[in-house]
Parts: structure tokens; C-alpha cells; sequence
């Protein structure tokens, strides 16, 4: 073989790079986040530059939940369930502050953080986020996902 | 129909269980007594001349607060009617004690009373009798308390909840 055509990496590695840029999100959205994350979503700002551009519908086959809006106590099931139904690897983005903390609804209906539900990956305050911000938090979920240790 | 003119036609028939009457701005209001409040709404819905046949809303309101009012009855339940054929509406109200939270329900007057009502006892806890499925509405089954009552504390958590603040 000549120069230049193979490469050495390791298997940990390889997994994570390809992993990193294959992201099938799943956007369980609820509230006002929702446009912000439809402007990242379309071509001004393109997810797919970051290999995210295929939302899936189904948790069946996605690896990463965006939770995108304010889930009230009476959604905590349902969130809950959708986070059970997907397989692993998978990773959760809060999105916007009611869904890091509640938000400024403190109050009776809002859970005060999906982390007191589920577990979460990348926290991305805003209110709404700005794309700058979701992008941000896009490729710092990248950089989790590469450096991520397999168990063989 | 004038909103005076209903005011008089309420005040000529029920007499004394009409207990105020008010109009702000054209928005004619008739207090009634809580005993005859069924026959009142009853009324409104089925005269010809009334003929109110759309209950526009259903909702309450916690006086316990409020300046002035802390003494007197703490809630208000407040109906809000409309009639397509006359064009013209009416609010109606039914003062409640704290001890006592309890009026007649409108459901076979109005089926849209259903959910209206599930929702006034979900947030104020006022009962209404006779209702044919008095469950909460929009919160869940596990929540306990009133939670548009004015001393539910704002930041309450519920037992369900994840780690109190």
C-alpha cells in the first residue's frame, strides 16, 4: 500500500467520530422553543452541516431528545416514557431555561428541570436560545459524544 | 333585549333572590342567591325572551384577598351567557362562603358546563352538585389542593414533584 492510503485510529475513537455526526434528534417540543428551534433547523442556520439535519419522529430510532419548551408536571410521564422508548447510546439537550430549570414559571403546573425526570447532557439557557446558542450546544454534544468510552 | 330591560325581567320574576344588580359600560351583571341560581340560569336559557343559549364561560374568583372584600363571601362564581338570536348577553354571579363552596351544577342546561366546572373545582375547589363526572380537569388525580385559591403558596411543590427548593 502506498502513502496515505490507510490511517490508524482507535476503535473508540472511529465509533465516536462517526457517532458524533450521524445525530438523529427526536424534538419533543411544547412550547415558544419550538420556533427557535425550527429556525436552527431550516437551511439559514443548517444542522445539517453538523450531520443533525434528520429529525426523527419516532424515539424508536432516534439517539438524541431535544426537549424543547416547558413540560408541566401532567407532560412529566410522557416525556419520561419517550426517554424509556429510545434505545441506547442516547443523549438528552435541554432546551431553552424552563426545561433546565422551570424558568421564571415557578409555580404549581412546571417541573422545575427535566434532570429532576430524566438525566441530560447539554444544557442550552435561553429564553428563547438564539441558533448561535443551539449550535453552540450542538457541537458541545458533539465533543460528548466523540470522547465517549465504549464498553465492549 | 336591552341589558336593563333583562335586569328588570330577573327583578320581576325572581324578586329577591336576585340580590344586586350593575352594569359597567353596557356589561349588565345580576348577583343572584346560590339556592336559586339553578332556576335563574334555567330561566335565562329557556324564555323566549331571554333565550340565552350559549353558556360563553364558567369561571370563579377568589375574593380572600381582595381590598375590601377580604370579609364579605370569599368566592364568586361567575357565568357568562350569550344569545345568538337576540345578541345580547348577560354575566351572572353566585357568591359562595369559604365553609361552604358548593352550587347547583349547569350541566343539563349547558353541556359545555361539563369541563367548565371540572375545572373550577380543579383550581378553586368549589363542588358542584349533581355534576355527572367531578374529576379534576388540568391538573393530575395525585395533586392536592386548589391551586388558583389565594393562599395555595406560589411556589408550593407537590409530593409527586422531584426534589423540593
Amino acid at each position: 500500500m502506498g502513502v496515505g492510503s490507510f490511517f490508524t485510529s482507535k476503535l473508540d475513537e472511529a465509533i465516536g467520530w462517526a457517532r458524533k455526526y450521524s445525530i438523529f434528534q427526536y424534538p419533543f417540543v411544547t412550547a415558544c422553543c419550538g420556533m427557535e428551534y425550527m429556525a436552527t433547523a431550516c437551511s439559514h442556520y443548517d444542522v445539517d452541516r453538523f450531520g443533525a439535519g434528520l429529525p426523527r419522529f419516532s424515539p424508536r430510532q432516534a439517539d438524541v431528545l431535544f426537549v424543547v419548551g416547558t413540560i408541566s408536571h401532567k407532560m412529566a410521564p410522557v416525556l419520561k416514557r419517550i426517554y424509556d422508548q429510545m434505545t441506547e447510546p442516547k443523549w438528552v439537550v435541554a432546551f431553552g431555561v424552563c426545561t433546565c430549570t422551570g424558568g421564571f414559571y415557578d409555580n404549581y403546573a412546571t417541573v422545575q428541570g427535566i434532570d429532576t425526570i430524566i438525566p441530560v447532557d447539554v444544557y442550552i439557557p435561553g429564553c428563547p436560545p438564539r441558533p448561535e446558542s443551539v449550535l453552540d450546544g450542538l457541537m458541545k454534544l458533539q465533543d460528548k459524544i466523540a470522547a465517549q468510552v465504549q464498553r465492549y | 333585549m336591552h341589558g336593563a330591560a333583562i335586569l328588570d325581567e330577573l327583578r320581576a320574576r325572581f324578586g329577591g333572590a336576585v340580590l344586586e344588580t350593575h352594569d359597567h359600560r353596557g356589561d349588565h351583571t345580576a348577583v343572584v342567591d346560590r339556592e336559586a341560581a339553578r332556576d335563574v340560569l334555567a330561566f335565562c336559557r329557556d324564555s323566549r325572551t331571554l333565550a340565552f343559549e350559549v353558556l360563553m364561560d364558567l369561571t370563579a374568583v377568589d375574593y380572600s384577598k381582595f381590598p375590601g372584600r377580604e370579609d364579605g363571601p370569599r368566592f364568586e362564581v361567575v357565568y357568562h351567557l350569550y344569545s345568538i338570536v337576540h345578541n345580547h348577553r348577560l354575566r351572572v354571579k353566585v357568591r359562595l362562603d369559604e365553609d361552604h363552596p358548593v352550587v347547583a351544577t349547569a350541566v343539563p342546561l349547558w353541556l359545555i358546563a361539563n369541563w367548565f366546572e371540572r375545572e373550577v373545582w380543579d383550581m378553586f375547589g368549589i363542588r358542584f352538585d349533581g355534576h355527572p363526572d367531578p374529576r379534576r380537569l388540568l391538573m393530575y388525580e395525585e395533586f392536592v389542593g386548589h391551586p388558583l385559591r389565594k393562599d395555595y403558596p406560589i411556589n408550593r411543590r407537590q409530593p409527586l414533584i422531584g426534589p423540593a427548593h
